[in-house]
Protein backbone atom coordinates (compact mmCIF):
# COMPACT_ATOMS: atom_id res chain seq x y z
CA UNK A 1 0.00 0.00 0.00
CA UNK A 2 0.93 3.34 -1.03
CA UNK A 3 1.23 6.28 0.86
CA UNK A 4 -1.46 7.96 -0.92
CA UNK A 5 -4.07 4.82 -0.59
CA UNK A 6 -2.87 5.28 2.70
CA UNK A 7 -4.37 8.90 3.18
CA UNK A 8 -7.75 7.66 1.28
CA UNK A 9 -8.93 5.88 4.47
CA UNK A 10 -11.74 8.29 5.96
CA UNK A 11 -10.04 7.07 9.59
CA UNK A 12 -6.57 8.23 8.58
CA UNK A 13 -7.88 11.70 7.11
CA UNK A 14 -10.05 11.73 10.51
CA UNK A 15 -7.00 11.18 12.86
CA UNK A 16 -4.98 12.98 10.89
CA UNK A 17 -7.06 16.34 10.81
CA UNK A 18 -8.16 15.81 14.75
CA UNK A 19 -4.73 15.26 15.60
CA UNK A 20 -3.16 18.40 13.85
CA UNK A 21 -5.72 20.52 15.49
CA UNK A 22 -4.61 19.37 18.91
CA UNK A 23 -1.21 19.29 18.15
CA UNK A 24 -1.01 22.97 17.33
CA UNK A 25 -3.11 23.52 20.33
CA UNK A 26 -0.57 20.99 22.38
CA UNK A 27 2.42 23.32 21.09
CA UNK A 28 1.73 26.46 21.57
CA UNK A 29 0.53 26.53 25.41
CA UNK A 30 3.03 23.53 26.52
CA UNK A 31 5.25 26.77 25.86
CA UNK A 32 3.51 29.06 28.18
CA UNK A 33 3.64 25.62 30.71
CA UNK A 34 7.27 24.81 30.41
CA UNK A 35 8.46 28.73 30.53
CA UNK A 36 6.15 28.56 34.07
CA UNK A 37 7.67 25.78 35.25
CA UNK A 38 4.70 23.87 35.07
CA UNK A 39 5.20 21.49 32.64
CA UNK A 40 3.24 19.08 34.86
CA UNK A 41 0.07 20.59 34.90
CA UNK A 42 -0.34 18.62 31.56
CA UNK A 43 0.05 15.36 33.69
CA UNK A 44 -2.02 16.58 36.68
CA UNK A 45 -5.19 17.19 34.92
CA UNK A 46 -4.47 14.27 32.43
CA UNK A 47 -5.35 12.10 36.09
CA UNK A 48 -8.25 14.24 36.73
CA UNK A 49 -9.83 13.00 33.43
CA UNK A 50 -8.99 9.29 34.06
CA UNK A 51 -11.52 10.10 36.98
CA UNK A 52 -13.60 12.16 35.08
CA UNK A 53 -13.99 9.20 32.08
CA UNK A 54 -14.95 6.34 35.21
CA UNK A 55 -17.47 8.80 35.89
CA UNK A 56 -18.98 9.41 32.40
CA UNK A 57 -18.69 5.18 31.89
CA UNK A 58 -20.34 4.57 35.12
CA UNK A 59 -22.82 7.39 34.53
CA UNK A 60 -23.46 5.85 31.25
CA UNK A 61 -22.92 9.27 29.09
CA UNK A 62 -20.33 10.28 26.69
CA UNK A 63 -17.16 10.47 28.60
CA UNK A 64 -16.30 13.64 27.24
CA UNK A 65 -19.12 15.95 27.85
CA UNK A 66 -18.24 14.79 31.45
CA UNK A 67 -14.54 15.41 31.76
CA UNK A 68 -14.74 18.88 30.39
CA UNK A 69 -16.64 20.49 33.16
CA UNK A 70 -14.55 18.00 35.84
CA UNK A 71 -11.41 19.00 34.30
CA UNK A 72 -12.19 22.84 34.19
CA UNK A 73 -12.83 22.58 37.73
CA UNK A 74 -10.21 20.69 38.74
CA UNK A 75 -7.45 23.22 36.56
CA UNK A 76 -9.27 25.98 38.40
CA UNK A 77 -8.91 24.00 41.49
CA UNK A 78 -5.30 24.28 41.19
CA UNK A 79 -4.83 27.88 41.04
CA UNK A 80 -7.26 28.27 44.37
CA UNK A 81 -5.24 25.77 46.03
CA UNK A 82 -1.83 27.70 45.24
CA UNK A 83 -3.71 30.96 46.57
CA UNK A 84 -5.33 30.13 48.96
CA UNK A 85 -3.18 27.67 50.62
CA UNK A 86 -0.38 29.13 49.86
CA UNK A 87 1.17 25.94 48.26
CA UNK A 88 3.81 25.85 45.15
CA UNK A 89 1.81 24.66 41.69
CA UNK A 90 3.58 21.36 42.05
CA UNK A 91 2.09 20.12 45.58
CA UNK A 92 -0.94 21.53 43.96
CA UNK A 93 -0.63 19.98 41.24
CA UNK A 94 0.02 16.49 43.26
CA UNK A 95 -3.25 17.13 45.16
CA UNK A 96 -5.44 17.44 42.36
CA UNK A 97 -3.62 14.59 40.35
CA UNK A 98 -3.79 12.21 43.27
CA UNK A 99 -7.54 12.67 44.17
CA UNK A 100 -8.31 12.27 40.11
CA UNK A 101 -6.77 8.82 39.86
CA UNK A 102 -8.20 7.84 43.33
CA UNK A 103 -11.93 7.97 41.90
CA UNK A 104 -10.93 6.56 38.65
CA UNK A 105 -9.63 3.39 40.51
CA UNK A 106 -12.59 3.49 42.63
CA UNK A 107 -15.30 3.62 40.39
CA UNK A 108 -13.71 1.24 37.87
CA UNK A 109 -13.20 -1.32 41.13
CA UNK A 110 -16.98 -0.62 42.06
CA UNK A 111 -18.65 -0.76 39.01
CA UNK A 112 -16.64 -2.93 36.70
CA UNK A 113 -17.20 -4.03 33.16
CA UNK A 114 -15.89 -0.94 31.94
CA UNK A 115 -11.96 -1.56 31.97
CA UNK A 116 -11.35 -2.07 27.99
CA UNK A 117 -13.17 1.19 27.97
CA UNK A 118 -11.01 3.10 30.38
CA UNK A 119 -7.71 1.82 28.93
CA UNK A 120 -9.06 2.90 25.26
CA UNK A 121 -8.95 6.60 26.87
CA UNK A 122 -5.69 5.47 28.57
CA UNK A 123 -3.32 5.47 26.17
CA UNK A 124 -5.44 6.87 23.31
CA UNK A 125 -6.45 5.74 20.32
CA UNK A 126 -6.73 8.53 17.50
CA UNK A 127 -6.91 5.60 14.60
CA UNK A 128 -10.69 5.19 16.15
CA UNK A 129 -11.61 8.85 15.98
CA UNK A 130 -14.93 9.14 15.18
CA UNK A 131 -16.92 11.70 12.82
CA UNK A 132 -18.55 13.29 16.11
CA UNK A 133 -14.98 14.03 17.85
CA UNK A 134 -13.43 15.35 14.76
CA UNK A 135 -16.14 18.01 14.45
CA UNK A 136 -15.64 18.58 18.50
CA UNK A 137 -11.75 18.69 18.52
CA UNK A 138 -12.19 21.15 15.47
CA UNK A 139 -14.34 23.64 16.97
CA UNK A 140 -13.11 23.55 20.49
CA UNK A 141 -9.15 23.91 19.42
CA UNK A 142 -10.58 26.87 16.86
CA UNK A 143 -11.89 28.04 19.76
CA UNK A 144 -9.30 27.89 22.34
CA UNK A 145 -6.86 29.20 19.47
CA UNK A 146 -8.81 32.42 19.72
CA UNK A 147 -9.01 32.99 22.59
CA UNK A 148 -4.87 32.53 22.67
CA UNK A 149 -4.69 34.92 20.00
CA UNK A 150 -6.97 37.78 21.85
CA UNK A 151 -4.89 37.10 24.89
CA UNK A 152 -1.62 36.72 23.57
CA UNK A 153 0.52 40.11 24.59
CA UNK A 154 -1.16 39.81 27.65
CA UNK A 155 0.10 35.76 28.25
CA UNK A 156 3.42 35.91 27.24
CA UNK A 157 4.12 39.08 29.41
CA UNK A 158 2.56 37.46 32.15
CA UNK A 159 5.04 34.25 31.52
CA UNK A 160 7.98 36.43 31.18
CA UNK A 161 7.11 38.08 34.78
CA UNK A 162 3.96 38.66 37.01
CA UNK A 163 5.03 41.74 38.51
CA UNK A 164 6.17 43.48 35.66
CA UNK A 165 2.64 42.39 33.90
CA UNK A 166 0.65 43.14 36.58
CA UNK A 167 2.47 47.19 36.74
CA UNK A 168 1.50 46.88 33.14
CA UNK A 169 -2.00 46.85 34.54
CA UNK A 170 -2.41 43.28 33.34
CA UNK A 171 -5.14 41.28 35.07
CA UNK A 172 -2.40 38.88 35.91
CA UNK A 173 -5.13 36.02 37.68
CA UNK A 174 -7.44 36.50 35.15
CA UNK A 175 -4.79 35.79 32.76
CA UNK A 176 -3.82 32.71 34.90
CA UNK A 177 -7.70 31.45 35.18
CA UNK A 178 -8.03 31.99 31.40
CA UNK A 179 -4.19 29.45 30.63
CA UNK A 180 -5.50 26.96 32.60
CA UNK A 181 -8.86 26.93 31.74
CA UNK A 182 -7.31 26.73 28.19
CA UNK A 183 -4.99 23.61 29.16
CA UNK A 184 -7.88 21.65 30.88
CA UNK A 185 -9.69 22.10 27.54
CA UNK A 186 -6.57 20.99 25.85
CA UNK A 187 -6.21 17.64 28.32
CA UNK A 188 -9.04 16.68 27.90
CA UNK A 189 -9.85 17.11 23.70
CA UNK A 190 -6.42 14.96 23.76
CA UNK A 191 -6.98 12.23 25.62
CA UNK A 192 -8.52 10.62 22.94
CA UNK A 193 -5.70 11.29 20.63
CA UNK A 194 -2.56 10.80 22.14
CA UNK A 195 -4.20 8.81 25.54
CA UNK A 196 -4.08 10.09 29.42
CA UNK A 197 -1.06 8.95 30.30
CA UNK A 198 1.21 10.49 27.44
CA UNK A 199 -0.55 13.90 27.06
CA UNK A 200 1.61 15.84 29.38
CA UNK A 201 4.85 14.39 26.75
CA UNK A 202 2.60 15.92 23.97
CA UNK A 203 2.42 19.31 25.92
CA UNK A 204 5.86 19.55 27.19
CA UNK A 205 8.26 17.78 24.62
CA UNK A 206 7.86 20.10 21.41
CA UNK A 207 7.99 23.65 23.57
CA UNK A 208 11.24 22.02 25.22
CA UNK A 209 12.74 21.29 21.55
CA UNK A 210 11.67 24.66 19.88
CA UNK A 211 13.69 26.38 23.03
CA UNK A 212 16.71 24.87 21.87
CA UNK A 213 16.57 27.05 18.52
CA UNK A 214 14.05 29.59 18.85
CA UNK A 215 15.46 33.14 19.72
CA UNK A 216 12.08 34.96 19.67
CA UNK A 217 8.74 33.85 21.51
CA UNK A 218 6.96 33.40 18.39
CA UNK A 219 9.68 31.59 16.78
CA UNK A 220 9.44 29.03 19.54
CA UNK A 221 5.60 29.09 18.77
CA UNK A 222 6.08 28.34 15.19
CA UNK A 223 9.04 25.82 15.57
CA UNK A 224 7.06 23.87 18.30
CA UNK A 225 3.88 23.51 16.15
CA UNK A 226 5.90 22.33 13.12
CA UNK A 227 7.92 19.59 15.24
CA UNK A 228 4.43 18.46 16.58
CA UNK A 229 3.06 18.60 13.43
CA UNK A 230 5.35 16.55 12.05
CA UNK A 231 5.61 14.15 14.98
CA UNK A 232 1.79 13.63 14.37
CA UNK A 233 1.80 13.03 10.75
CA UNK A 234 4.72 10.82 10.69
CA UNK A 235 3.11 9.20 13.80
CA UNK A 236 -0.32 8.27 11.94
CA UNK A 237 1.73 6.84 8.92
CA UNK A 238 4.56 4.92 11.13
CA UNK A 239 2.10 2.95 13.03
CA UNK A 240 -0.54 2.28 10.86
CA UNK A 241 1.90 0.64 8.54
CA UNK A 242 3.61 -1.12 11.76
CA UNK A 243 0.46 -1.89 13.49
CA UNK A 244 2.05 -0.12 16.93
CA UNK A 245 0.28 2.28 19.28
CA UNK A 246 0.00 5.63 17.73
CA UNK A 247 -0.08 7.72 20.63
CA UNK A 248 3.38 6.12 21.85
CA UNK A 249 5.01 6.36 18.49
CA UNK A 250 3.90 9.90 18.24
CA UNK A 251 5.35 10.88 21.62
CA UNK A 252 8.52 8.64 20.81
CA UNK A 253 9.05 10.83 17.25
CA UNK A 254 8.63 14.35 19.79
CA UNK A 255 11.57 12.38 22.34
CA UNK A 256 13.55 11.62 18.56
CA UNK A 257 13.48 15.37 18.01
CA UNK A 258 13.83 16.92 21.36
CA UNK A 259 17.66 14.74 21.02
CA UNK A 260 18.73 15.95 17.86
CA UNK A 261 17.73 19.31 18.65
CA UNK A 262 19.38 19.18 22.33
CA UNK A 263 22.30 17.20 20.41
CA UNK A 264 22.67 19.81 17.93
CA UNK A 265 22.84 22.80 20.39
CA UNK A 266 25.00 21.04 22.33
CA UNK A 267 27.47 20.54 18.97
CA UNK A 268 26.58 24.49 18.68
CA UNK A 269 24.45 23.30 14.78
CA UNK A 270 21.76 25.79 15.48
CA UNK A 271 23.73 28.99 14.33
CA UNK A 272 22.50 30.76 17.67
CA UNK B 1 -2.16 66.95 42.26
CA UNK B 2 0.29 64.48 44.63
CA UNK B 3 1.53 61.63 42.13
CA UNK B 4 1.53 59.37 45.28
CA UNK B 5 0.02 59.23 48.53
CA UNK B 6 0.24 56.53 50.75
CA UNK B 7 -1.70 56.59 54.59
CA UNK B 8 -0.88 54.94 57.48
CA UNK B 9 0.31 51.60 54.97
CA UNK B 10 1.21 48.57 57.13
CA UNK B 11 2.64 45.37 55.48
CA UNK B 12 3.05 42.11 57.02
CA UNK B 13 4.84 38.92 55.64
CA UNK B 14 3.85 35.39 57.13
CA UNK B 15 2.59 37.06 59.95
CA UNK B 16 5.88 38.78 60.35
CA UNK B 17 5.62 42.75 60.18
CA UNK B 18 7.70 44.35 57.85
CA UNK B 19 6.31 47.97 58.92
CA UNK B 20 3.52 49.64 60.30
CA UNK B 21 1.66 53.19 59.80
CA UNK B 22 3.81 54.50 57.15
CA UNK B 23 2.37 58.17 55.35
CA UNK B 24 4.22 60.09 53.38
CA UNK B 25 3.46 62.22 50.05
CA UNK B 26 4.86 62.03 47.04
CA UNK B 27 4.60 65.66 44.54
CA UNK B 28 4.50 65.34 40.88
CA UNK B 29 7.85 65.78 39.75
CA UNK B 30 10.18 65.01 42.67
CA UNK B 31 12.80 62.94 42.40
CA UNK B 32 13.55 60.89 45.48
CA UNK B 33 16.49 58.76 46.71
CA UNK B 34 15.04 56.19 48.78
CA UNK B 35 17.71 54.96 51.08
CA UNK B 36 18.55 52.49 53.98
CA UNK B 37 20.39 49.23 55.02
CA UNK B 38 19.75 46.31 53.88
CA UNK B 39 16.45 44.27 54.94
CA UNK B 40 14.99 47.51 55.83
CA UNK B 41 12.25 47.13 53.73
CA UNK B 42 12.23 49.37 50.97
CA UNK B 43 11.36 46.81 48.52
CA UNK B 44 8.45 45.91 49.96
CA UNK B 45 7.60 49.55 50.47
CA UNK B 46 7.64 50.27 46.83
CA UNK B 47 6.20 46.99 45.83
CA UNK B 48 3.07 47.50 48.45
CA UNK B 49 2.70 50.98 46.89
CA UNK B 50 2.25 49.08 43.42
CA UNK B 51 -0.04 47.32 44.94
CA UNK B 52 2.01 44.12 44.05
CA UNK B 53 1.51 42.50 47.62
CA UNK B 54 -0.88 42.61 50.05
CA UNK B 55 -1.15 45.37 52.60
CA UNK B 56 -2.16 44.86 56.17
CA UNK B 57 -4.01 48.03 56.42
CA UNK B 58 -3.50 51.57 54.67
CA UNK B 59 -4.65 53.33 51.58
CA UNK B 60 -2.80 54.20 48.77
CA UNK B 61 -3.60 57.13 45.91
CA UNK B 62 -1.96 57.59 42.60
CA UNK B 63 -2.76 60.60 41.07
CA UNK B 64 -5.86 60.91 43.26
CA UNK B 65 -7.42 57.63 42.61
CA UNK B 66 -6.95 55.03 44.95
CA UNK B 67 -5.16 52.29 43.95
CA UNK B 68 -7.86 49.67 43.71
CA UNK B 69 -9.27 52.14 40.86
CA UNK B 70 -6.58 53.09 39.48
CA UNK B 71 -6.76 51.84 35.54
CA UNK B 72 -3.56 53.90 33.48
CA UNK B 73 -0.56 51.64 34.60
CA UNK B 74 1.01 53.61 31.46
CA UNK B 75 2.10 56.12 33.74
CA UNK B 76 3.28 54.05 36.03
CA UNK B 77 7.01 52.68 34.76
CA UNK B 78 8.64 50.03 37.47
CA UNK B 79 12.29 48.29 37.15
CA UNK B 80 12.12 45.58 40.08
CA UNK B 81 15.78 45.03 41.77
CA UNK B 82 14.99 41.04 40.51
CA UNK B 83 13.07 39.36 38.13
CA UNK B 84 11.36 36.06 38.06
CA UNK B 85 12.00 35.29 34.37
CA UNK B 86 12.84 31.86 33.35
CA UNK B 87 16.28 31.89 32.17
CA UNK B 88 15.37 29.87 28.73
CA UNK B 89 12.49 32.50 27.83
CA UNK B 90 12.74 33.11 23.97
CA UNK B 91 12.48 36.75 23.66
CA UNK B 92 14.35 39.15 21.76
CA UNK B 93 15.14 42.33 23.21
CA UNK B 94 12.85 44.31 20.83
CA UNK B 95 10.25 41.72 22.71
CA UNK B 96 10.44 42.33 25.72
CA UNK B 97 10.69 45.93 25.30
CA UNK B 98 7.43 46.12 23.22
CA UNK B 99 5.84 44.23 26.59
CA UNK B 100 6.05 48.23 28.60
CA UNK B 101 3.35 49.37 25.93
CA UNK B 102 0.72 46.72 26.86
CA UNK B 103 -0.30 48.76 29.42
CA UNK B 104 -1.93 51.18 26.81
CA UNK B 105 -3.93 48.56 25.75
CA UNK B 106 -6.81 46.86 26.60
CA UNK B 107 -6.62 44.09 24.72
CA UNK B 108 -4.41 44.09 21.78
CA UNK B 109 -4.08 42.26 18.75
CA UNK B 110 -1.45 44.02 17.16
CA UNK B 111 0.97 46.87 17.89
CA UNK B 112 0.34 49.60 16.35
CA UNK B 113 2.98 51.26 13.68
CA UNK B 114 3.74 54.15 16.18
CA UNK B 115 4.87 51.94 19.02
CA UNK B 116 7.45 50.43 17.03
CA UNK B 117 9.12 53.53 16.84
CA UNK B 118 8.82 54.24 20.18
CA UNK B 119 10.52 51.21 21.23
CA UNK B 120 13.22 51.55 18.73
CA UNK B 121 13.65 55.43 20.52
CA UNK B 122 13.90 54.37 23.75
CA UNK B 123 16.47 50.93 22.75
CA UNK B 124 18.63 53.97 20.86
CA UNK B 125 18.42 56.12 23.93
CA UNK B 126 19.62 53.20 26.16
CA UNK B 127 21.78 52.75 23.91
CA UNK B 128 20.75 49.09 23.03
CA UNK B 129 19.69 49.22 19.55
CA UNK B 130 22.27 47.20 17.61
CA UNK B 131 21.17 44.12 19.47
CA UNK B 132 17.06 44.51 19.17
CA UNK B 133 17.07 41.02 17.54
CA UNK B 134 19.53 39.56 19.75
CA UNK B 135 18.02 36.57 22.36
CA UNK B 136 17.86 38.22 25.80
CA UNK B 137 19.63 34.86 27.00
CA UNK B 138 22.62 35.95 24.61
CA UNK B 139 23.26 39.28 26.31
CA UNK B 140 25.31 40.56 29.17
CA UNK B 141 23.40 41.45 32.87
CA UNK B 142 24.34 45.20 32.44
CA UNK B 143 22.66 44.99 28.84
CA UNK B 144 19.38 42.92 29.81
CA UNK B 145 19.18 45.89 32.96
CA UNK B 146 19.34 48.30 30.30
CA UNK B 147 16.63 46.03 28.55
CA UNK B 148 14.28 45.88 31.58
CA UNK B 149 15.02 50.00 32.09
CA UNK B 150 13.93 50.38 28.11
CA UNK B 151 11.00 48.32 28.90
CA UNK B 152 9.94 51.03 31.55
CA UNK B 153 10.40 53.83 29.97
CA UNK B 154 8.75 52.90 26.79
CA UNK B 155 5.56 53.80 27.65
CA UNK B 156 6.58 57.01 28.35
CA UNK B 157 5.46 57.11 32.26
CA UNK B 158 4.68 59.48 34.47
CA UNK B 159 6.26 57.85 37.31
CA UNK B 160 9.00 55.97 37.36
CA UNK B 161 9.96 53.82 39.90
CA UNK B 162 13.56 51.95 39.69
CA UNK B 163 14.70 49.83 42.58
CA UNK B 164 18.33 49.20 42.71
CA UNK B 165 18.78 49.59 38.75
CA UNK B 166 22.20 50.39 38.54
CA UNK B 167 23.82 47.45 40.36
CA UNK B 168 24.60 45.33 37.19
CA UNK B 169 26.21 48.65 34.90
CA UNK B 170 29.54 49.55 34.62
CA UNK B 171 30.69 53.07 36.10
CA UNK B 172 30.29 54.88 32.53
CA UNK B 173 26.95 53.34 32.18
CA UNK B 174 25.81 54.21 35.21
CA UNK B 175 26.64 57.93 34.93
CA UNK B 176 24.97 58.14 31.67
CA UNK B 177 21.58 56.37 33.42
CA UNK B 178 22.09 58.88 35.37
CA UNK B 179 21.91 61.72 33.06
CA UNK B 180 18.56 60.53 31.24
CA UNK B 181 16.79 59.80 34.52
CA UNK B 182 17.74 63.65 35.37
CA UNK B 183 17.18 64.90 31.72
CA UNK B 184 13.51 62.52 31.87
CA UNK B 185 12.59 63.89 35.26
CA UNK B 186 13.44 68.02 34.48
CA UNK B 187 12.64 67.71 30.64
CA UNK B 188 9.50 65.74 30.81
CA UNK B 189 8.71 66.33 34.91
CA UNK B 190 8.40 62.84 34.82
CA UNK B 191 8.32 61.95 39.04
CA UNK B 192 11.36 59.28 39.71
CA UNK B 193 11.57 57.22 42.59
CA UNK B 194 14.98 55.47 42.77
CA UNK B 195 15.80 52.62 45.51
CA UNK B 196 19.81 52.99 45.90
CA UNK B 197 22.59 52.37 48.14
CA UNK B 198 24.27 55.19 45.80
CA UNK B 199 23.07 58.48 47.73
CA UNK B 200 26.62 59.91 47.01
CA UNK B 201 25.87 60.02 43.44
CA UNK B 202 22.37 60.28 43.08
CA UNK B 203 22.62 62.89 45.37
CA UNK B 204 23.75 64.67 42.50
CA UNK B 205 20.32 64.59 40.86
CA UNK B 206 17.48 63.79 43.07
CA UNK B 207 15.73 66.89 45.04
CA UNK B 208 14.91 64.48 47.95
CA UNK B 209 16.30 62.07 49.97
CA UNK B 210 13.52 59.27 52.28
CA UNK B 211 15.28 57.42 54.89
CA UNK B 212 14.06 54.28 55.40
CA UNK B 213 14.61 51.11 58.21
CA UNK B 214 11.00 49.91 58.87
CA UNK B 215 10.17 53.42 59.02
CA UNK B 216 10.40 56.26 58.00
CA UNK B 217 13.82 57.57 59.38
CA UNK B 218 14.30 60.84 57.38
CA UNK B 219 11.93 62.44 54.46
CA UNK B 220 12.69 65.57 52.75
CA UNK B 221 15.50 68.11 50.66
CA UNK B 222 18.92 67.29 50.68
CA UNK B 223 19.77 70.02 51.89
CA UNK B 224 17.56 69.84 55.13
CA UNK B 225 18.83 66.05 55.26
CA UNK B 226 22.44 67.81 55.38
CA UNK B 227 21.21 70.49 57.88
CA UNK B 228 19.85 67.89 60.15
CA UNK B 229 21.21 67.40 63.48
CA UNK B 230 18.83 64.11 64.11
CA UNK B 231 20.67 62.22 61.14
CA UNK B 232 24.16 63.17 62.46
CA UNK B 233 23.32 61.63 65.06
CA UNK B 234 21.61 58.66 63.31
CA UNK B 235 24.18 58.30 60.51
CA UNK B 236 27.14 59.46 62.25
CA UNK B 237 28.32 63.02 61.22
CA UNK B 238 31.40 61.31 58.41
CA UNK B 239 28.72 59.52 56.71
CA UNK B 240 26.47 62.28 56.44
CA UNK B 241 29.51 64.52 55.43
CA UNK B 242 30.08 62.52 52.93
CA UNK B 243 27.06 62.43 50.99
CA UNK B 244 26.02 65.84 51.97
CA UNK B 245 29.71 66.70 50.66
CA UNK B 246 29.27 64.91 47.19
CA UNK B 247 25.66 66.53 47.04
Amino acid sequence: MNFFELLSFGFIQRAIVAGCFIAILCSILGNFLVLRKLSLIGDGLAHVTFGSVAVGLLLNLYPMYVAIPLTLLSGYGILLIVEKAKLYGDAAIGIVSSAGVSLGILISSIAGGFNIDLFSYLFGNILAVSNEEVLISVLLSVAVIIVIICFYHQLVSTTFDEDLAKVSGIKTKRINVILILLISLTVVLSMKIIGIMLVSSFLILPSVSSLQFARSFKEALFLSCIFSLFSVFTGIIISFSLNLPTGAVIVLINLCIFLISFLLKKLNFTGL
Amino acid sequence: MPAIKVSNLSVKYEGFEIFRGISFTVEEGDYIALSGPNGSGKSTLVKAMLGLIEREDGNIWIFDKQIKDFDEWYKIGYVPQKLNINPFFPASVEEVVSMGLLSRYKLSLKFKKYDKKKVLDVLEMMGILDIKNKNINKISGGQFQRVIIARALVSEPDILILDEPTTALDPETREKFFDILSSINKERHVTIILITHDTGTVGKYANKLMYFDRKIVFFGTFDDFCKSESMSHYFGYGSQHIICHRH
